[in-house]
């Protein structure tokens, strides 16, 4: 099936999250979709899936306009199916009644001929699934391969895949590769791959689009080299180099062979020592180990094995009370989510963390907003509710809530979603504390920002964990090598 | 953005509109039915309102509800469904029933007693619930219903079993309890609880200021409006849950212990009467401002109590203010929906536990 997508525009807000795109695929390619973090890849799969209409924009299919689906189900109907990350389906079900639902099965159900049709397809692909099975039985890969023969099974022309060889086996990756390709070449499907895995990318694609910051910003045929691909999809901007090593022999955490286990990673025998005053950067695709990382320094998950220490004092099993009462501060990527609540305003938020007495005294937590207000540069005021804060000046107070002097600061994406000029900011105020002995720690899926601030970097490619010792010496095309999973070079380092 | 006076009118507008639709529905069914709705309204009023003995039955069963409304205020609060208020007012009925049945003390000591263990009594019934919540991940409504109906089976069994009147029991209520046990009224022409209006005042204006004013209040907002966060800001999430939970369960406790050991004299089956669940519905017409909780408990006491006065004056069933009640909660949902359509606020609230997502739904704009 032919695809055209015309200046597709969306807006969530102040962030323009697709813009302008315009892209064709033809029947029988494989094309990937990559870009960082919040390029506008999801955004753009999702209008194109029916979960979510375009502001503006069309979608010509084999060469109609596709008038509009604003439906999943409409967009199946056109032909184009999406198999999400996570597979949709009701793990109380078995297989062959997850196969048939959203079917037009009739009034009168007939297992039977269901049952065959199951088999016929999966068969066709190379699947193994046993109708009978219940899903919670099945694993990842299984209950992907299910959907994908659902979709076909609805007469989907389209296929879109988003990050679909996260948490399947070496064997599964192969055998849906193999799949794909069959459809591509002898079903003449369009087929559409968001992936972060630059290996799976040029392993199975023809060719690729890159998207940064909303804007489709490169096109290439493949074969092309990871080398290549991350200098698109990165830009080509290196690191200004005014890097401050600070020495300080104190250690802040110590995580001993720790063991991490994740939903879909599992980060194994981990060590890391981390000295004051340093900046740490972790690295890694989504859930590639990082995350369990960052978070069990901060008591969010607890090692299975292994040992934590906090400035000297033995914290496993220590729960993240106990972390903020060491000292350890924690800022988590999703502002609203996790860190901030929607509805308190400015000042609840300062009372929630400054007022230790049974009483709240509001006058004076007034009076500390104010003045938190003034020191950090929140647009807003002490009785605004958070929610209605721009991005930038959530995470400005977010800053305010932590402590002055932690011992440590785990941040997730500490300036996800932010102007170069808030970035900038908030790292002034990280290495100011970082000047007063907090050791830092953060993640982030912004190579430039990693080899800009990291005195030493972690690489998390599906749980194996690189140590970049020296962040000075690396730069984003070998970093962007690592993300990827290519690790024969890691002896060099 | 709508300007702010904008802003309140719509506010005020969908909470009066499901009352007035409800009114007009009623009104509707009361002419279908051949009577005259101006006829109900009267009846309803003469009902609550035509000596001080019947007043006195408004305000009787307007005292439990006040408590249980208060209470379920710190819950939802803490975004918690306390379904379970029900039971807690049984088992606050049965600690309080056991000293008014087996302790031997001159009034002024028993009374407090009573009280007191009706508040542990609820107190632990709550604390039931919040701890298969917070330990055990059994969300609060299934553990809420779960216990309503053991308080209940616990009650009767005590009224059929080791608590039954030594005269033979019907399993109707236990022997009545001795004048010492029970909560004097204020006078024969106005039989209500001076003990009971003061401690509905304590609670209004302690958990007012205990909401607005301490770390406490401020720590259950911050939980109720997302858990998550609120664990990362520092706040002990499990805790505030918990405090919440028992809160509610002591006033609900005291709220059944007045229903035994004023309105029956003795223990009942069911001796809550649906006071509880009634409260939820206060609370959820209010959101959660204490003073006008009491208010509407008011209003629900007078509809409820008025109708009782529908079969006499124009033989109508009591139950239609039952039905009036009924579209009540059923309106108040579909405007609370359509609101949430049409002035969906700044920013969509994040999505916290399921129980908080429920309650930000379901409450009025506070």
């Amino acid at each position: 099936m032919d695809i055209e997508l015309k200046h597709i525009h969306k807006r969530f807000g102040a962030v323009h999250a697709n813009n302008d795109i315009s892209l064709k695929v033809s029947a029988g390619h494989i094309v990937a979709v990559l870009g960082e973090n919040g390029a506008g890849k999801s955004t753009l799969m999702k209008i194109l899936s029916g979960y979510q209409p375009a502001d503006s924009g069309e979608i010509w299919l084999d060469g109609k306009s596709a008038a509009s689906y604003r439906t999943p189900q409409g967009a199946i109907s056109a032909g184009i199916g999406m198999l999400q990350q996570d597979p949709l389906d009701i793990p109380a079900f078995t297989v062959l009644e997850n196969f048939v639902y959203g079917q037009n099965t009739g009034f009168l159900f007939s297992p039977r001929k269901w049952r065959e049709r199951l088999k016929s397809i999966s068969a066709r692909l190379g699947f193994e699934l046993d109708s009978d099975q219940p899903i919670a039985h099945l694993s990842i890969g299984q209950r992907q391969q299910l959907e994908i023969v659902r979709l076909l099974s609805m007469g989907v022309r389209t296929l879109i895949l988003d990050e679909p060889t996260t948490g399947i086996s070496a064997e599964q990756k192969l055998v849906l590769f193999k799949a794909l390709r069959e459809l591509a070449m002898h079903d003449h499907m369009s087929i559409l791959l968001v992936s972060h895995k630059l290996e799976d990318v040029i392993a199975l694609c023809d060719s690729v689009v890159v998207l940064r910051g909303g804007r489709l910003v490169g096109k290439l045929q493949m074969p092309a080299t990871t080398d290549e691909l991350v200098r698109l999809m990165f830009g080509q901007e290196l690191a200004p180099h005014a890097h401050e090593c600070l020495i300080n022999p104190k250690i802040a955490i110590n995580l001993d062979n720790v063991t991490l286990k994740g939903k879909r990673v599992t980060v194994e025998n981990f060590s890391m020592k981390i000295r004051s005053c340093e900046v740490i950067g972790l690295a890694g695709l989504e859930e590639s180990g990082q995350d369990l990382i960052l978070r069990a320094c901060v008591g969010l998950i607890k090692a299975t094995r292994g040992q934590i220490t906090v400035n000297g004092t033995d914290m496993t099993g220590k729960s993240y009370r106990d972390f903020l009462a060491g000292n350890v501060a924690f800022g988590a990527a999703g502002r609203l989510e996790e860190g901030l609540i929607a509805g308190l305003t400015l000042t609840e938020h300062i009372a929630l963390t400054t007022e230790n007495k049974t009483l709240v005294d509001w006058a004076r937590a007034t009076l500390v907003t104010d003045h938190k207000i003034k020191q950090y540069n929140v647009r807003g005021r002490p009785d605004s509710p958070i929610e209605t804060l721009s991005g930038g000046n959530q995470q400005r107070l977010l800053m305010a809530l932590m402590p002055d002097n932690p011992v440590l600061m785990a941040l997730e994406q500490p300036t996800r979603g932010l102007d170069v000029d808030s970035a900038r900011w908030i790292w002034q105020q990280l290495l100011e504390r970082r000047a007063h002995g907090t050791a830092i720690l953060f993640s982030s899926p912004d190579l430039d920002e990693l080899v800009t601030y990291s005195d030493r970097i972690f690489v998390a490619y599906a749980g194996r964990i690189v140590e970049i010792p020296d962040a000075t010496q690396t730069n984003i095309d070998e970093l962007g090598r690592l993300i990827g999973g290519n690790f024969e070079k890691e002896s060099a380092l | 953005m709508n300007p702010p006076s904008n802003r309140t009118a719509l506010t005020v507008g969908f909470a009066l509109l499901p009352i007035i639709v409800s009114l007009v529905i009623t009104a509707v069914l009361v002419l279908a039915v051949g009577s005259n709705p101006i006829d109900v309204l009267v009846a309803v009023a003469e009902g609550a309102f035509r000596n001080s003995n019947s007043f006195a039955g408004v305000v009787n069963f307007w005292i439990p509800l006040a408590l249980c409304s208060i209470g379920l205020i710190v819950t939802f609060t803490a975004g918690l469904w306390n379904i379970g208020v029900e039971g807690q007012m049984i088992v606050g009925a049965v600690f309080a029933s056991w000293a008014a049945l087996f302790v031997d003390l001159p009034a002024p000591l028993l009374i407090p007693l009573e009280i007191v263990l009706a508040m542990i009594g609820g107190g632990l019934w709550a604390a039931l619930v919040g701890f298969l919540k917070t330990r055990l991940g059994v969300h609060e409504i299934f553990g809420g219903v779960a216990l309503n109906a053991l308080a209940n089976v616990w009650s009767i069994y005590l009224i059929s079993g080791p608590w039954a009147p030594p005269t033979g029991g019907t399993a109707q209520a236990t022997a009545p309890f001795k004048d010492s046990a029970l909560l004097p009224p204020l006078s024969s022409e106005f039989p209500v609880s001076l003990l009971a209006l003061i401690l509905v005042a304590a609670a209004l204006v302690i958990v007012t200021f205990a909401l607005r004013g301490t770390r406490w209040g401020l720590q259950l907002k911050a939980t109720g409006k997302n858990s998550k966060s609120a664990l990362l800001l520092g706040v002990p999430t499990l805790q505030s849950a918990m405090t919440a939970f028992i809160v509610c369960g002591m006033l609900a406790g005291i709220g059944g212990a007045y229903r035994v050991l004023f309105t029956y004299a003795s223990l009942r089956p069911l001796a809550s009467g649906g006071i509880g669940f009634l409260a939820l519905l206060v609370v959820l017409l209010v959101g959660l401002r204490p003073m006008f909780a009491v208010m509407i408990a008011f209003t629900f006491a007078v509809i409820l109590g008025g109708s009782t006065r529908l079969k006499v004056a124009l033989q109508l069933d009591q139950s239609l203010a039952g039905v009036l009640q009924g579209f009540i909660v059923l309106l108040v949902l579909l405007s609370n929906g359509l609101r949430q359509r049409f002035t969906p606020s700044a920013v969509e609230p994040p999505t916290p536990i399921t129980a908080t997502v429920e309650v930000q739904r379901i409450q009025p704009p506070v």
